[in-house]
């Protein structure tokens, strides 16, 4: 064990994680965040706090991350390196530490141009991988990215990354993975998969390198409520995949949001099947009590006690 | 209003609406004397100051003659000369004096009296329009003293 | 070059409007290859701001001068013969340096008729692209002569990123993406195994995040 997340525990025990999402809100109360983790920490082993997702002002993943700790949660706090540079990601990893998070997922985030802000400035001083870096080597080499020595009282994060399969060049995407792994990646979670195919070859492709045996590899789905909702996550978001026969699937069903439910039901099961998928990720965006009810279908209920 | 006869500036392409000036003259076809013929040895060689300029010293309208399009003789001259009037037209609307004072119309060398009815419809235009404001303020601006790259 | 455009005529027009008589100064430069402030732009901008001015009533008075450049003290020092006393403004339509050194030069009110934009080339007649990032540090030699510093939406060196589709960056279906163009060009040419790496951090104090540079060249000073 490199840390006392306890993600990293379940995972190292070889138990098939599951793992939650909640986007933190556009205000400065956090309600709504402490009844969501009281309504999912018995159905999700860790729950994800994204950070400005979409490039929106919302409450900070860190502050989100403390509420879910305080409700009893395990949260995995999300950190993109859009809006702040080594020092502030440094520091507020440090921070983020002091409060008890144990698991940080470093990402590159979505461009501002998507936002509320669009006329702001991006930092970028560094990207995804060199985050995972920085990470890593706060923890294991006990140094700052400048090379100065952390004397005591390092953070100890369990550290994640992203993979998505869907986006191109498809044949580079296992090598990306294989970098963050190499950077220093505990646990991967991939993007939302509808594209089943395609990812059982990416994963045929991480399996020839041996990656599920570096990291583990949580695999993401995403319910949906709707063929109007597929329609748009197919149309307009970028590095997405959405086959026609999913979209298909829900058009006809005379109940959209139980068919929903049904295919990520479905996803899952597969999912479990494939050799190197560790666990999955369910983003629930906006309909985060159909967790539950995902979960107990999927014959992951109840999780697993430490 | 109604005593008011518009200067207006046709530049005209030689391959195309000079000829058919002249061959509206020679059929005898009348067109309003408002209008200043300017012999261009393309339509596309009309450039933006040049028509910028004819507004400033005093043009009530001004319009570029071209040939159709696909027949220019330089290939592409006209449509260069099309995109130049649309962004003067642009032009003339900020600064106030009106985009609807300048065209670009396309004749070939035998349509004379298209020729002759271009300059009928655009100088009623005009007239309709009333004078340049440019004019109207009086004072025509001195040849604004221009120095060449020192 | 550093390429620039016309900034709207309404704003050059607002920032002049206290002004009788004004210099506007063109620059034989990047600025006119890229057809934003050369003479001829000059006297196009002279042209719309006396007409603009004469349809108000108010009729302004204009000097044209067009510098072989602006970012030359020797060039600029040739505007000083045609800065009389009652020029109440001069308009430059240079890029920044331009502006900047004349108003480093004379004691004028000094206003920009142009945005500068990027440092970039021509893709073809009409279009600019930008090109380079200035960043202080070239790395073009890792990734087959494509900048992602400047083309990648979001700079990162190890690339690309999960928005990356089709060819596309994520923030527009017209952008191609860099990291797209960086992975061909590598493949092309047989040198994948460069993206293998992990890009360590980059060192902005190369860049403008070190604040304003200077580059000094002690071989070629005159004193």
């Amino acid at each position: 064990m490199k840390t006392a997340s306890k993600l990293e525990k379940i995972l190292s025990q070889g138990h098939f994680v599951v793992s939650g999402e909640v986007g933190p809100p556009k205000h400065a109360n956090a309600e709504e965040i402490i009844e969501h983790t009281v309504m999912l920490k018995d159905y999700v082993d860790a729950l994800n706090l994204t950070d400005n997702q979409t490039a929106i002002v919302r409450l900070s993943s860190i502050a989100a991350g403390v509420h879910v700790l305080q409700a009893g949660g395990e949260p995995i706090i999300q950190m993109t390196t859009r809006d702040r540079n080594r020092i502030a990601l440094q520091s507020d990893l440090l921070g983020a530490y002091s409060l008890g998070i144990k698991n940080v997922l470093c990402l590159s985030g979505d461009h501002q141009s998507f936002g509320n802000h669009p006329a702001a400035k991006n930092v970028y001083d560094v990207d995804s991988l060199q985050l995972i870096k920085i990470v890593k080597d706060l923890r294991d080499e006990k140094r700052f990215s400048c090379g100065e020595e952390l004397k005591s009282n390092e953070p100890r994060f369990f550290i994640g990354a992203a993979a998505n399969p869907f986006a191109d060049p498809f044949e580079f995407r296992v090598i990306r993975l294989e970098k963050k792994i190499n950077a220093g990646a505990d646990f991967i979670q991939t993007q939302a998969i509808f594209d089943m195919d395609r990812f059982e070859r990416f994963m045929a492709m991480v399996r020839e390198r041996d990656l599920h045996k570096k990291a583990h590899i949580i695999a993401g789905v995403m319910p949906i409520k709707s063929a109007r909702a597929a329609r748009y996550m197919q149309k307009s978001v970028a590095g997405m995949i959405v086959p026609e026969a999913i979209i298909n699937r829900i058009e006809q069903a005379s109940d959209p949001k139980a068919e929903g439910v049904a295919i990520c039901v479905e996803q899952i099961k597969h999912l479990k099947t494939i050799e190197g998928v560790a666990g999955v990720h369910i983003m629930a965006v906006m309909w985060e009590d159909i967790i539950p009810t995902i979960v107990r279908e999927a014959g992951l209920y109840p999780r697993p006690q430490l | 209003m109604n005593n008011f006869e518009p200067q207006i500036i046709a530049f005209c392409c030689f391959y195309c609406a000079y000829s058919a000036a002249d061959l509206a003259g020679s059929m005898r076809l009348q067109y309003p004397a408002n209008i200043r013929i300017i012999e261009m040895p393309c339509s596309g060689k009309t450039d933006e100051r040049v028509l910028l300029e004819a507004f400033e010293q005093g043009a009530d309208g001004v319009y570029v003659l071209g040939c159709l399009e696909g027949d220019c003789h330089f290939l592409k001259g006209n449509y260069r000369a099309k995109r130049r009037v649309n962004k003067i037209k642009k032009i003339l609307d900020e600064i106030g004096i009106g985009g609807e004072r300048l065209e670009m119309y396309n004749l070939s060398a035998a349509m004379g009296p298209r020729f002759a009815e271009i300059a009928r419809e655009f100088t009623e235009r005009i007239r309709k329009l009333g004078p340049s404001p440019v004019k109207a303020n009086n004072c025509l601006p001195g040849a604004a003293a221009r120095l060449e790259n020192t | 070059m550093i390429i620039a455009e016309s900034k709207p005529l309404a704003e050059i027009a607002a920032l002049i409007k206290n002004a009788r008589k004004i210099l506007l100064v063109g620059c034989g430069g990047c600025v006119s290859v890229c057809l934003a402030g050369g003479e001829k732009e000059t006297g196009i901008l002279a042209s719309e701001l006396r007409m603009l001015r004469q349809v108000e009533g108010n009729p302004l008075e204009t000097i044209e001068v067009t510098l072989t450049r602006q970012c030359d003290p020797e060039y600029v020092e040739m505007l000083a013969n045609h800065l009389t006393e009652d020029i109440d403004c001069i308009v430059s339509l240079a890029c920044g340096v331009g502006v900047q050194f004349l108003a480093e030069r004379y004691q004028k009110w000094v206003v920009p008729a142009l945005n500068t934009k990027f440092a970039g080339g021509t893709v073809e007649h009409g279009v600019w692209e930008e090109r380079c990032g200035l960043c202080g540090e070239c790395i073009l030699y890792k990734t087959g002569g494509i900048c992602p510093i400047i083309r990648c939406s979001k700079s990162i060196l190890n690339g690309p990123c999960g928005g990356s589709q089709n060819g596309k960056c994520e923030i527009n279906p017209d952008t191609p993406c860099a990291w797209q163009l960086i992975y061909d060009r590598l493949q092309a040419l047989d040198k994948l195994d460069l993206l293998l790496e992990l890009e360590p951090l980059k060192d902005w104090s190369q860049s403008r995040d070190g604040g304003p540079r200077k580059v000094v060249r002690e071989d070629v000073k005159l004193d």
